[in-house]
């Protein structure tokens, strides 16, 4: 069974239809990458299957159950994390800090026995806060832990978001254009990184501009254009497409430099 | 965390400067400031609250000044409102079996006056705020943006409209006679016998909250808050109930308002409608801002002093609009809370001294 489905989505803003009547599926353990250019409604999709958006139509299953209409809290609940195109951390906060928001979801202690620091809130937080530890250092970020989460470079950013996503042991990783700003360098560690959390057992489904990065560690691709879904399936096949070459890709030196 | 280790070192601190004040004042022969001191370090517990809402939830409120009233009001109507009427009625025999009634003779006219006891009043007064707060903010909290500042301003000037109409409530003269609360021993109390045990009466209560809410910012529950500040979308897509953290924090807030406000009326034997008027609310906001916005020792520390000074008499006539002022200044001159603020400002000056380095304020 797929863990991620969507069904005939279709999401209108005002007079625009962004996304229009996509249905993909997403299986357990894979990475599946959504591509398209600007525009074609790749962001709004996961807005819906986050749970920031209600689409206009249609309907979004996470393991089954409908997930449409839920907050983004509840749907986190479900096992769904995410990162933002921009990346959204929390400036004023540390980085550990940053990391231990995403441990929130497996925390129990409410306000009153955090204000008044009872031991059992006390012994989660020390765990709470070995976890964080070590998620940072994973993604090597151990000595910043720290360090204010504003005053970081965008590629540190982004290695403390993904450790704040993972910090909420999800089921399925949203990833929105988590190459974007990154050097070479930094996108291979990034591809490195990224396939050793799918051998954990996390379902990554990203969006990305990156060529290369996409063909290299996607399992599946669906192309979008104009909030329609052109294409759908492995990367050899999806590059293929004389469809996607028509409207996405376009000429052959366009897809040697992107 | 490393934050929450350093705070003993400033708890004695305060513990220290709030003795030494004491002390020099009883030498001096001042006593009486001790008075308006410690109605300033109780106005000092609503600024805590509202710095605990605005400062590091972001969530701004302009019904601080109506919580309070409605926890001072609630206190000073149950402990003067007679109910020797009532005797005999069910439910008051009830109330008095359980020791929830006190009974004193009135000081002019010598009849019996039967009320509720101080300290059931005080728990009543927390309670009915708390849910009032519930009611304001639970339709405008579910909404992103500054619908709680609307609403719970329109909610002050309804509130001070009802208090300044209502003639059993004492209309615009308010409520006066109000007894003092006492709890094993300690009297929350305006009798100038008890000024200086009150003195530290205001600060242990007010310690005791910054120390809880010390701890509360310092946690998974504080971080939750601190993240919706920052980008409540994120905190929701982590897993954070955003709607319900607001609304609970929203509770708190109005909660240590309400505290200090039934307080603070046991202690001045009364209360007026003024404290609920916008000015107050918009002063609580002011003070917030000068404190540093999330830092709850600058808004006990800068709202003592100014609260203080107010009472004082020291901004005459002038008194809200140098609250005004204080608050236009920091908005415009100090974002960040004049500390901070303070502190840039001196980095940048050390720098002009150092040879190929630039004067850079916001690096860090």
């Amino acid at each position: 069974m797929a863990l991620l489905e969507a069904e005939n989505v279709r999401q209108c803003f005002g007079g625009l239809v962004a996304l229009n009547g996509v249905s993909f599926a997403v299986s357990p353990g894979q990475i599946k990458a959504i591509i398209g250019p600007n525009g074609a409604g790749k962001t709004t999709l996961f807005n819906i299957v986050c749970g920031l958006i209600k689409p206009t139509d249609g309907v979004v299953r996470m393991n089954g159950e409908v997930i449409t209409g839920l907050k983004p809290f509840q749907i986190a609940a479900l096992g769904v994390s995410r990162t933002f195109q921009n990346v959204s951390l929390f400036p004023h906060m540390t980085v550990l800090e940053n990391v231990l928001v995403g441990r929130h979801l497996h925390g129990r202690a409410g306000l009153i026995s955090c204000a008044l620091r009872l031991p059992t809130q006390r012994r989660e937080e020390k765990a709470m806060i070995e976890q964080a530890s070590r998620l940072l250092e994973e993604v090597g970020l151990a000595e910043k832990a720290q360090h204010s989460a504003g005053g970081l470079s965008l590629g540190q950013r982004r290695l403390v978001e993904l450790a704040r996503a993972l910090a909420t042991e999800p089921r399925l990783l949203l990833l929105d254009e988590p190459a974007s700003g990154l050097n070479t360098k930094e996108t291979d560690d990034l591809a490195r990184t990224l396939r050793h959390v799918r051998d954990r057992g996390i379902t990554l489904l990203m969006v990305e501009h990156d060529m290369s990065l996409v063909m290299d560690i996607a399992d599946e691709i669906l192309v979008l254009d104009f909030g329609v879904k052109i294409a759908e399936g492995p990367p050899a096949q999806v590059r293929s497409d004389p469809k996607v070459i028509a409207v996405y890709l376009g000429e052959k030196e366009n897809v040697a430099s992107g | 965390m490393n934050t929450t280790t350093r705070i003993w070192p400033r708890l004695a601190a305060f513990a220290a400067a709030a003795i030494v004040i004491q002390l020099s004042l009883s030498a001096a022969g001042k006593v009486y400031y001790l008075t308006q001191l410690t109605m300033a370090v109780y106005y000092a517990i609503v600024v805590m609250g509202l710095s605990l809402l605005m400062g590091y939830a972001g969530q701004v409120s302009l019904g601080q000044g109506a919580f309070f009233a409605i926890g001072g009001y609630t206190s000073a109507f149950l402990t003067t409102h007679n109910m020797a009427g009532y005797r005999g009625a069910v439910w008051f025999d009830l109330l008095d079996k359980c020791g929830v009634i006190v009974s004193r003779k009135n000081l002019y006219d010598d009849t019996l006056v039967l009320t509720v006891a101080p300290w059931l009043a005080f728990i009543m007064a927390i309670l009915l705020t708390v849910v009032i707060a519930a009611v304001i903010g639970y339709p405008s909290l579910r909404l992103r943006g500054h619908y709680l500042a609307m609403a719970t301003l329109g909610f002050g000037l309804i509130i001070h409209c009802i208090l300044i109409g209502s003639p059993a409530l004492g209309a615009a003269d308010g409520i006066t006679g109000v007894p003092g609360l006492s709890v094993g021993g300690l009297a929350v109390s305006g009798k100038s016998a008890v000024r200086v045990q009150n003195y530290y009466i205001a600060w242990a209560v007010a310690i005791a909250v910054l120390v809880l809410l010390r701890n509360l910012v310092e946690s998974r529950m504080g971080r939750a808050l601190r993240a919706i500040h920052d980008s409540e979308a994120a905190a929701s897509a982590m897993g954070v109930n955003t709607p319900k953290l607001k609304l609970e924090v929203f509770m708190v807030s109005a909660a240590l308002a309400a505290m200090a406000g039934s307080l603070l009326t046991h202690y001045n034997e009364g209360i007026g409608p003024s404290e609920s008027s916008a000015f107050k609310s918009v002063r609580y906001l002011a003070l917030v801002a000068a404190g540093g916005m999330a830092n709850l020792e600058g808004a006990l520390v800068v709202s003592t002093l100014l609260v203080f000074l107010s009472l004082r008499g020291w901004f005459g006539t002038y008194d809200n609009a140098v609250f005004g002022i204080i608050l236009i200044a920091i908005v415009a001159l100090a974002p960040q809370g004049p500390f901070r603020q303070l502190g840039l400002w001196m980095n940048r000056y050390r720098s002009l001294y150092k040879p190929g380095k630039e004067a850079r304020g916001g690096a860090s």
